[in-house]
């Protein structure tokens, strides 16, 4: 289990293979990995700056990934998630979930963005051509995170 | 009590940390936010919309009937918008 918020890019394949290394119980790895959009509801965005709470993103990370693991049978798991000024193209966050069975790589990969994106303290601003501006929480991300709430 | 903002609410305060003492008679978040809107425009601008603002006390997310008192850090900031 390992959680870094960091500013350096990160190499995807390098750490999906690190993890698959790891036992050879893994049969399924599945990883999510969120990209810089250049346009957002038609407006071009021409780069994007994460700001986070440090120690508290951290707290919060640990306990999303604790949350997979007491929900699927995880061998193993890894959240990236970069701040600092990115542009369209440049990689925000890695998710890497490991099981013997694909199920549960699948699903835990997914509950851990949906729930990281509305639980972990991050904020997004966005460089337009008409200005920087916050971004705005969007009611999908909310959905998609209530859909694992039991 | 340390104070942290976060995003718009540390552009509008103009602030993105500070140590206080807490007046006599804050005790829970709410009293907290009433104090903080009474100490300028920027502070006053920044929590006008109470419904866009999530606070943490000792990086614990809670709501504003939470207790708080000094010795405690508490971040105000928007809904999260990581991924």
């Amino acid at each position: 289990m390992t959680i870094k918020v960091q500013t350096e890019n990160f190499d995807a394949g390098a750490e999906i293979a690190e993890i698959s290394a790891k036992s050879t119980n893994i049969g399924g790895v599945c990883s999510f990995v969120g990209l810089v959009r250049d346009s957002d509801d038609n407006k071009s965005i021409t780069a994007m700056t994460l700001e986070h709470y440090p120690g508290m993103t951290e707290k919060q990370l640990a306990k999303i990934e604790a949350e997979a693991r007491a929900r699927w049978p995880l061998d193993d798991s890894l959240i990236i998630h970069r701040y600092g000024r990115l542009e369209p193209g440049d990689q925000i966050v890695l998710v890497v979930t490991a099981s013997a069975h694909r199920k549960a790589a699948f699903e835990a990969c997914e509950f851990l963005i949906d729930w990281l994106k509305t639980k972990a303290p991050f904020w997004k601003s966005e460089e337009t051509p008409d200005g920087t501006k916050w971004v705005d929480a969007k009611a999908a991300d909310d959905a998609a995170a209530d859909k694992w709430e039991e | 009590m340390k104070i942290l903002y976060f995003a718009h609410f540390r552009e509008k305060a103009n602030i993105a940390e500070e140590d206080v003492d807490l007046p006599e008679g804050v005790a829970d978040v709410t009293g907290l936010l009433n104090w903080l809107e009474s100490r300028g425009e920027g502070y006053a601008d920044a929590f006008a919309d109470r419904d866009h603002i999530r606070v943490a006390v000792n990086q614990e997310h809670v709501e504003f009937d939470a207790a708080v008192k000094n010795g405690d850090e508490v971040a105000f900031f928007p809904p999260m918008t990581g991924g």
